[in-house]
């Protein structure tokens, strides 16, 4: 026994030297990027996937080198980035952040370390039909969600009556303008110039559509540190060590140099902020200015969880009927397909509809989305049914078979009636789960309520009003449904 | 009863549960308007074999066969739960069965319509002449959990002779009534009979018996061990 005791204090005893002594090296920058994102800004070594190479990369180990302190990456999903600087997960947040009022209202931001143009990429077929945003009216166009070109695009559905399209990743956009699913992608240089290598058949048009500054994003409170950075920035903006990085990455262009020389002329003022008040009446403003949307993205999201559960029930229905009544290799295939369906992620299956099929058969996004949510739930809703229809009672069955109905008018008739009762409350549970996990075809590029949310908090750069909005909506959706079950349970036990 | 006007011929009936039988060999006969009383101890096999004449118990040999009085017999041999049962018979369960969503004149209808093809109107015009008569007619709106257990049963029993069966089978129909109930109960029996209905009722109730049954078939084991009238058998 006391040699367990020893054995246990040495080995926490070694633990804390161990801490100790790591604290006591170098202190960590952590740093904050989503290597989703991918090369050229953070990705995952292909020789070491452990490590991460990217400029970005490169930018958080020259700001750590001048702050004598070691990088520390933490992987933080893109969209996420801001909400996660402002928490404080991470000291600084780099992954092709763009610069924009908003950030800079709620952030402590950096100054710019990379000036980027935004491109519009089309298929090579349509060079000349499609060369600026006024000429893809009625057209989708896509683009990453929260970003300067979405605002772009936002502007142009005004003005020009383009479809704006948004995507959670940066690759898909432009495998699907190859696909035909989308007519135009408007992102950075940097992101259409890999998407137009990667994807034979589409061009990018020369001229730019926009101009955008990437920035690394601090919480607001560590303004102190954000000075310490942008005089590292500066420093080796003069040195030239910037300047070697996106070298190496082959981005240098002119437009950097320019971007540079101005930079490092200016005053070291940090860069401009904007007032509070301003940003409290733009917040309003906001909210106003994105309600008509939510409201478009409430009717998507009910419109499609109406659909999805009409396909969960029909298909549920028939899946429970053959599982019941069916021959015993017809109840085997039936259950495995449940098994299958049930065992997987929603979102796997999604994107498995929605990208991986895209070679054999095209699905509009809403049709996947549908198909996807409705043959996920229908999984479900036909074990509701089985179990319903098992739980009728034998001797109800027995009565009708000796008043001699069938089969099929005893399922008919007196089965699937008494089962449809018993089921009605889950069934309901269910819709109510299917109006909230539709929120998840945003990845395959539907906007409905809480992407559109999303969007407006991240637009804004805040999440209380927007969730507010949000969470009322659902609710105002869901609270309904529950009391209709409530009611329809009444009526039927009277 | 002259075997050739025989409504219903069970010969031989055997039935096994977790390979031990419960019913060994019964064989008896029952004519027009006959009331028959299978009567004896709990486990003697009265409701199996029931149940087997109903066309409920799968695993069956020997043959039951039920015809129309003076038409040629319908065998249902070896397998009687393979087909339903045709002409027409009913059954009273014991707990009644109703349908629990449907209403006891819903109940009494769904049969007639859907199975013998009457006309909705019609079928509900007969249906509630039947619940008049059996004293539940005030009763038809009511869903199966509403009514008490002696107005289930009546449902039951109108919802089974709705179907003109020539056979009506009871299970233990007197279980959950009072003695004046099942005096009523008695002469609802004798009057079905009276109309040419056949009557097999499986029973514990020695005065319910004595009250309305032509012969009583006295099971011990699965086996028939004696027959006659009830004054004989039951003495």
């Amino acid at each position: 026994m006391s040699g367990v005791m020893r054995s246990v204090s040495a080995l926490v005893l070694v633990l804390l030297v161990s801490t100790s002594s790591s604290a006591q090296q170098t202190p960590e920058l952590r740093w904050g990027g989503d290597a989703e994102g991918g090369a050229p800004f953070v990705e995952a070594d292909p020789r070491d996937p452990a490590r991460v190479v990217g400029f970005d990369v490169e930018v958080a180990q020259l700001l750590a080198a001048g702050l004598a302190r070691q990088p520390r990456f933490v992987q933080v999903g893109f969209t996420s980035l801001d909400a996660a600087a402002a928490r404080g997960d991470f000291d600084i947040g780099l992954s092709g952040i763009e610069d924009s009022p908003a950030r800079r209202a709620r952030l402590a931001v950096t100054i710019p370390y990379y000036e980027f143009q935004e491109i519009l990429t089309v298929r090579t077929a349509d060079g000349a039909r499609y060369r600026t945003l006024a000429d893809l009216a009625g057209r989708r166009v896509a683009t990453l969600g929260a970003t300067l070109a979405y605002d772009l695009l936002l502007a142009a559905e005004r003005d020009h009556h383009l479809v704006p399209v948004t995507y959670e990743d940066d690759v898909h956009p432009y495998s699907d303008l190859a696909l035909g699913r989308v007519d135009a992608v408007l992102l950075d240089y940097v992101l259409a110039d890999r998407g137009v290598r990667r994807n034979p058949g589409l061009m990018n048009q020369p001229t730019p559509v926009g101009v955008g500054h990437y920035v690394g994003v601090l919480a607001p409170e560590n303004a102190g540190l954000r000075d310490r950075m942008n005089e590292i920035l500066r420093q080796a903006m003069r040195d030239g060590r910037l300047e070697a990085i996106f070298r190496r990455w082959r981005l240098w262009n002119e437009d950097q140099t320019a971007l540079y020389a101005r930079l490092t002329s200016e005053s070291q003022a940090p860069p401009e902020t904007a007032s509070t008040a301003a940003v409290t009446t733009n917040v309003w403003q906001s909210a106003i200015r994105y309600l008509p949307a939510l409201f478009r993205a409430a009717g998507i999201t009910v419109l499609l969880s109406a659909l999805s559960m009409s396909l969960a029930v029909a298909l549920g229905v028939v899946i429970a009927t053959g599982r019941v009544y069916g021959s015993r290799p017809l109840e085997i295939a039936l259950t495995a397909w449940v098994e299958l369906i049930r065992g997987t992620p929603l979102l796997l299956q999604l994107f498995v509809l929605y990208f991986g099929l895209a070679a054999v058969i095209q699905l509009p996004a809403f049709v996947a989305a549908m198909l996807g949510l409705g043959i996920n739930y229908a999984a479900y809703e036909s074990e509701i049914y089985r179990g319903a229809l098992q739980a009728v009672p034998r001797g109800q069955l027995e009565a009708a078979r000796t008043l001699g109905f069938s089969n099929m008018q005893t399922l008919r008739l007196v089965r699937a009636p008494q089962a449809f009762r018993l089921a009605l409350a889950p069934m309901t549970n269910d819709f109510v789960a299917l109006l909230k996990d539709s929120s998840l075809v945003s990845v395959i590029t539907v906007v409905e309520l809480t992407k559109q949310t999303s969007i407006f908090a991240a637009n804004i750069g805040s999440w209380v009003l927007p969730g507010a909005v949000c969470a009322g909506m659902y609710l105002a959706l869901s609270l309904p449904l529950a009391r209709f079950a409530r009611r329809i349970e009444k009526t039927w036990q009277q | 009863m002259a075997a050739i006007t025989a409504v219903l011929q069970v010969e031989g009936l055997y039935l096994e549960r977790d390979n031990r039988p419960v019913v060994h060999g019964v064989t008896f006969q029952a004519g027009r308007g006959e009331r028959v009383a299978l009567m004896g101890p709990s486990g003697a096999g009265k409701t199996t074999v029931l149940r087997a004449i109903a066309g409920l118990e799968s695993q069956v040999a020997g043959a039951v066969s039920i015809c129309r009085p003076d038409t040629e017999a319908r065998g249902a041999e070896d397998d009687p739960g393979v087909s339903r049962p045709t002409p027409p018979i009913g059954m009273v369960f014991q707990f009644h069965h109703l349908f629990e969503h449907l209403t006891a004149l819903q109940n009494v209808c769904l049969a007639p319509v859907h199975v013998a093809n009457v006309a909705r109107q019609k079928a509900e015009a007969h249906a509630k002449a039947l619940l008049e008569q059996l004293g539940v007619g005030h009763r038809m709106h009511a869903r199966p959990h509403e009514l008490s257990g002696g107005e289930a049963q009546r449902v039951a029993i109108a919802r089974a002779i709705a179907m003109k069966p020539v056979l009506l089978l009871m299970d233990e129909p007197t279980a959950s009534l009072d003695p004046a109930r099942r005096d009523d109960l008695a002469a609802t029996v004798r009057s079905l009979s009276a109309d040419g209905t056949t009557i097999v009722i499986s029973t514990h109730d020695v005065a319910f018996a004595n009250a309305c049954i032509d012969r009583v078939l006295l099971l011990h084991d699965g086996r028939i061990i004696r027959e006659g009238p009830p004054a004989d058998v039951l003495s």
